[in-house]
């Protein structure tokens, strides 16, 4: 905007405000009154929705699955989409803290005397597309199951074996939703498919003997499952061999 | 003294204004009914004499809107209103509240929640307040942008505004451990840990927040001390500045409202 773009704004703006109305009482009537919407709004999502309060913070526990406010629904889905560990830092804070510097910035660079929507096509573009991948990332943080949860169906072929075969087979399920597997693997519809292999078939891939090699002497980056008590590799390795 | 110049008086509709007295009439003397109505005034009077804030009160209410302001002009009112019963609702939670990690946070807020009379509907607000405001917030930043109200000469209270979006989601953050429940704790614990994975200042800024390398005692006092003193005060002091600002420079017009209704005079403008 050069000199005489901001004095012909300081002019037409002087008309437009001449021709307005006193802020009191027409401004405050329309703002007491979205006082009074906004107001009830949380006094209903008060009755409404009511403040749980969780159980008390244990900090021994490992399997909890932490979840943010709403509103960084977002962020948290950012971290889990960018996976490799070299872009961790820069989904965190680079994308928000650039996010928050153009934003900052934004009247320095974004110079132009246009103010109408349908005249600043970069702008909108822009707005739009940023507001998108945030309601949209939001969405999906909000429905990302959690790490520990696997319900994936008992196959016919335990089923059929009777109910000891079934009890081992949840069991081993059990075992697996706890041991964070699904950080890494996708396990029917549960887990994060990568970085290692999807696991809903494994087993017409691989025999037990394999499955329980792989657990103990794993490649990196995998742990090894060494030092877990033999009960449970065991339990680990019986589920996993049923998946076919 | 030197006289100051005098403000208009404030447009009134005809119905309000009240006719003159007449002469001979009874009750215009200064009878003391006449006194006791007007009491108010002359205890506005006498503080305006000391403080000539009168001035100031008119400059605020009765500048003029443009024409063409519309209801989304009222989303920054209605945001600083819900800070305002985030404050309220905040400072009666605060009278039970104890920030101690060993379990008394904990069940400070189990006893407001179930026992206090109304403590689980004041929480309640206190908590989708948060919500709501946040909501209100990106609403207000959304107008602001759509008409290019950041713009000449407005730049600088668009950079308040931002400082004001992230104080509020540092409230919404520093808020959320208070509970001590689960939820509060872990959610905490990797948002400190996120914040420690930031280039430079990420690791002093968690070793901060925790108050040493590891999240300890005096985390929750230093969260509770953040989001019930630093922040709000922060947040007081900047919406004064913004809506200083506001009054200063004027609300904009929508963009598409235009002064000059012929449309060849307006061309003849530019």
């Amino acid at each position: 905007m050069n000199q005489r773009e901001k004095e012909q704004y300081l002019r037409e703006y002087a008309i437009l405000k001449a021709q307005g109305k006193p802020f009191f009482p027409y401004a405050v009537a329309k703002d007491s009154l979205m006082a009074c919407v906004v107001m009830a709004v949380i006094i209903t999502m008060s009755l409404v929705l009511g403040a749980e309060l969780g159980s008390k913070a244990n900090p021994t526990t490992t399997t909890y699955v932490p979840r943010p406010e709403w509103y960084f629904f977002f962020l948290f889905e950012l971290l889990r989409v960018i996976k490799p560990p070299s872009l961790v830092p820069l989904a965190t804070i680079g994308v928000p803290t650039l996010g928050m510097i153009l934003l900052f910035l934004l009247p320095f660079y974004d110079r132009g005397p246009e103010r109408r929507p349908e005249k600043r096509p970069i702008a909108m573009f822009t707005a739009i597309f940023v507001i998108g991948a945030m309601a949209f990332l939001t969405y999906e943080g909000a429905n990302a199951g959690t790490p520990t949860a696997l319900d994936i169906a008992t196959p016919a072929s335990v089923t059929q074996q009777g109910s000891t075969a079934v009890a081992q087979f949840n069991e081993g399920r059990l075992v697996v939703a706890q041991s964070g597997c699904e950080a890494c693997h996708q396990i029917g519809e549960n887990g994060n498919n990568g970085p290692g292999p999807v696991l809903t078939h494994i087993a017409s891939r691989l025999p037990g003997e394999g499955i329980r090699r792989t657990l103990e002497n794993p490649t990196a980056p995998m742990p090894s499952f060494k030092n877990l008590p033999p009960k449970k590799l065991a339990a680990i390795v019986d589920f996993l061999s049923q998946l076919k | 003294m030197p006289k100051l110049p005098k403000l208009p008086t404030p447009p009134l509709p005809p119905q309000f204004k009240s006719p003159p007295p007449r002469p001979g009439d009874e009750a215009a003397g200064s009878g003391p009914l006449q006194q006791a109505a007007e009491a108010g005034i002359s205890v506005v009077d006498w503080v305006d004499e000391r403080m000539s804030l009168s001035g100031a009160g008119r400059w605020m209410l009765f500048r003029k809107v443009p024409k063409g302001t519309n209801w989304a002009y009222t989303l920054g009112s209605a945001t600083m209103f819900a800070f305002l019963s985030q404050a309220v609702t905040g400072v009666f939670l605060a009278m039970y509240y104890r920030p101690d990690p060993a379990g008394g946070a904990y069940e400070s807020i189990r006893y407001v929640t179930n026992e206090v009379f109304l403590g689980q509907f004041v929480r309640g607000m206190h908590k989708w307040g948060s919500t709501v405001m946040v909501v209100l917030v990106f609403l207000h930043m959304g107008r602001t942008f759509f008409y290019g109200a950041y713009k000449y000469p407005r730049e600088l209270n668009w950079v308040i505004g931002v400082v004001l979006l992230i104080l509020t989601m540092l409230m919404s953050f520093t808020g959320y451990l208070l509970p001590f429940d689960q939820r509060a704790y872990w959610a905490t614990i990797v948002g400190v840990n996120i914040n420690g994975t930031g280039p430079l200042l990420g690791p002093y800024l968690s070793d901060f927040l925790r108050a040493g390398p590891e999240f300890g005692a005096t985390t929750l006092s230093r969260f509770y001390a953040i989001h019930m003193l630093l922040v709000p005060g922060a947040i007081a002091a900047m919406i004064g500045a913004h809506l200083y600002l506001v009054a200063k420079l004027g609300t904009t017009a929508p963009p598409w409202q235009k002064a000059e209704k012929n449309p060849e005079l307006r061309k003849a403008e530019l």
